[in-house]
């Protein structure tokens, strides 16, 4: 079937269609957290509408959680979480609270258990929602009238996206990550850029990513404004899912596999837009301003907003400089943080947080920075301390936490005060984003733990070699 | 859902573009189980600055917000649109939104009408000449009238009917529930489910 592989998932996912009419979408999974699912389960109740598929949807507490031990204390984030779980009861939906084995940030929960797969319509009251696009899945965030649109009738009304190519050929540099390219493709396209488009991330250097580093580049889509962002399937996507908890087996696997294989963007389909980036030329990339567009590569400084043609963005440009207390011509590696926060369904993944505890690693966190690291999830946090991760996070003088949201959106405890300033694996640089006057700048884990060793912003190529473990020993 | 079919109400200028979804309601104000109250956290953080447009008594009862392009980009929180609404304002005009914001505004009855850059920029100047004047939007003409200014805007067809009838999505969509059970019945096994069903 000719068409790009958004348009294939989509047809296969069509109950109704009608002129003039959007098309009525069946749903296959519906994730939910304790932040836009309250209001969606008080309007089924008022109109006494039960939730039609329960086993396809997947509650989680993530937002508001605290990252440290202990109940809750906020009574406002408590009674989200209570609320929560008294619908989750009430309409017979599974749960992972808070504690529990399976608890985590909605979007990397939904992976780990292999629930996220190919060729499925994911949705979820949360933007990052994109995030399962990696395995080459349509996936999108909602607001609280199409969550309970879901669980009413497990469809959606849409009227159909268009397609972007953004193809990233070529190889990347040593040290240049998944944050790095998607940074990148958002400062080229701007944040309104991908608007009413769901981008399909192709080329070489999107086929040699990991399925983890495709979910960072996913998940950071709705970043240059798309509805979506999706890879098309392949071996590797096949080989990571394969034996978890809720992958097919047997004969039923060979049945999906089959089908995953024709999940392909046809060669004679035509895209509604094509972005072509080289892989090559990029570098380690990070944000300056207050939107995630206005990102520059890590050699670069502080741009000048009197040299930006276009006026609105200079304006922009020249707010957000003031709301980042920073100067034009400033280079980036000069700028110094108070604080380092790696985690997030960006980068809250184990291979996120073995790169930056492999920075760490005989190193320390520099005076005066206080540096976060959050788990995704308390099977990621499990993994990491059986590689003895959260040992050299410690050892290097960061504090080891529990796993959340946390300061990527600061509903929880964990904040930024006004005009402290941040490196964060996180994917918003909005003002006040990570707390009231708190300076984001967006960061990969690589850059993240780099920045944390030496206090301004860099690259673990900037930092003094380690002593050799010869020298070191005896 | 009430119907909208057209309003008048007094224009706020916001001179700013790519107003996100964190600027419109801080996360901070997101805690509450309801749809009502939000009023409070619209636009907090600028609402500290005694300048601000909202702080501004000549605009007080504003209900036809009028902002630059990308408006609602951000997190999918529907609490933006509660929060305009709580507030008093129905209307929304700029020359681009973000796709979740409009979709979230059409589900509750908060129009978003798109007009040129242009437009935007001579509501902007009208509105801040004449501080308090009134706009209207007229949604089955799709017609905005300030002063001398009338400007064409535009709504998607069936976002606009929805409107104009004040039809609830999801009664509209369980008409078709025999489609969705025949769906259902021809899903492939190796689907995963949650849950035993």
């Amino acid at each position: 079937m000719a068409g790009t592989l958004a348009e294939k998932i989509w047809a296969d996912h069509v109950v109704r269609s009608a002129e003039g009419e959007p098309d009525i979408l069946y749903i296959d999974l519906h994730l939910i957290h304790e932040v836009t699912s309250p209001q969606a389960f008080d309007g089924l109740r008022l109109a006494g509408r039960p939730v039609r598929r329960p086993d396809l949807t997947l509650a989680t507490e993530d937002h508001n959680v605290p990252t440290t031990p202990g109940p809750i204390t906020d009574p406002v984030s408590l009674t989200q979480v209570e609320t929560l779980r008294r619908n989750c009861e009430e309409f017979g939906v599974t749960i992972y609270p808070m504690g529990d084995a399976e608890q985590g940030i909605v979007h990397v929960v939904g992976p780990q258990l292999g629930l996220t797969q190919p060729g499925m319509t994911i949705v979820c009251g949360d933007s990052h929602t994109s995030t399962h696009g990696a395995f080459g899945a349509l996936a999108f965030g909602i607001g609280t009238s199409e969550v309970e649109h879901v669980l009413a009738t497990q469809t959606l009304p849409l009227k159909p996206f268009k397609t972007m190519a953004v193809n990233v050929d070529g190889d990347l540099a040593d040290g240049v990550t998944a944050k790095d390219i998607i940074l990148a493709v958002i400062a080229k396209i701007g944040t309104g850029g991908g608007q009413g488009y769901v981008l399909e991330y192709r080329g070489e250097a999107i086929r040699n990513l990991s399925m983890e580093a495709r979910m960072t580049v996913c998940n950071m889509s709705i970043e240059a404004g798309a509805r979506a962002g999706l890879i098309a399937p392949d071996r590797t996507t096949y080989d990571y899912l394969q034996g978890r908890d809720h992958a097919p087996t047997g004969a039923e696997w060979e049945a999906a596999v089959g089908y995953w294989e024709t999940l392909r963007t046809h060669d004679d389909a035509v895209f509604d837009a094509v972005v072509d980036i080289d892989a090559a030329t990029l570098t380690p990339f990070v944000t300056w301003g207050t939107n995630p567009g206005q990102g520059a590569p890590l050699g670069a400084s502080v741009p000048d907003p009197a040299l930006i043609p276009d006026e609105t963005e200079a304006r922009a440009a020249e707010a957000a400089l003031a709301y980042m207390g920073l100067t034009a011509g400033t280079p980036l590696r000069e700028i110094a943080v108070d604080t380092v926060f790696v985690g997030s369904c960006t980068n809250g993944r184990i291979e996120d947080l073995r790169a930056a505890a492999a920075v760490l690693k005989g190193r320390k966190v520099a005076d005066g920075v206080r540096m976060l690291v959050v788990p995704g999830s308390a099977r990621v946090r499990l993994e990491a301390e059986a590689e003895g991760l959260g040992e050299v996070f410690e050892a290097a003088g960061a504090e080891w936490r529990l796993p959340g949201c946390s300061m990527c959106l600061a509903m929880n405890p964990d904040k930024l005060a006004p005009q402290e300033r941040s490196a964060s694996t996180s994917n918003r640089n909005f003002e006040g984003r990570q707390g009231k006057g708190g300076r984001t700048h967006l960061v990969s884990p690589l850059v993240a733990a780099a920045t944390a060793v030496r206090g301004t912003l860099s690259s673990p190529a900037d930092l003094a070699p380690l002593a050799t473990a010869t020298g070191e020993e005896h | 859902m009430e119907a909208f079919t057209s309003h008048t109400g007094i224009g706020v200028p916001l001179r700013r573009s790519n107003v996100d979804t964190d600027q419109i309601i801080p996360a901070e104000y997101l805690k509450r189980v309801t749809k009502s109250g939000f009023e409070d956290g619209l636009f907090a953080a600028w609402r500290r600055d005694d300048s601000f447009i909202l702080n501004n008594a000549d605009y007080a009862g504003g209900s036809v917000l009028v902002a630059g392009p990308d408006f609602g980009t951000g997190s999918s929180r529907e609490h933006a649109v509660w929060a305009l609404m709580n507030y008093g304002f129905r209307v929304v005009i700029s020359s681009r939104f973000a796709d979740i914001f409009r979709g979230n505004s059409g589900k509750q009855g908060l129009l978003t009408a798109v007009v040129s850059q242009d437009d935007v920029e001579l509501l902007w100047k009208y509105l801040e000449n004449e501080p308090g004047a009134s706009v209207t939007v007229d949604l089955a003409s799709r017609t905005i009238t300030a002063g001398d200014i009338v400007a064409g805007f535009e709504v998607d067809d069936y976002t606009r009917w929805r409107l104009l009838e004040g039809l609830d999505d999801i009664g509209l969509t369980l008409r078709h529930e025999p489609d969705i059970t025949a769906y259902e019945g021809n899903r492939p096994a190796f689907k995963p489910v949650v849950a035993p069903g």
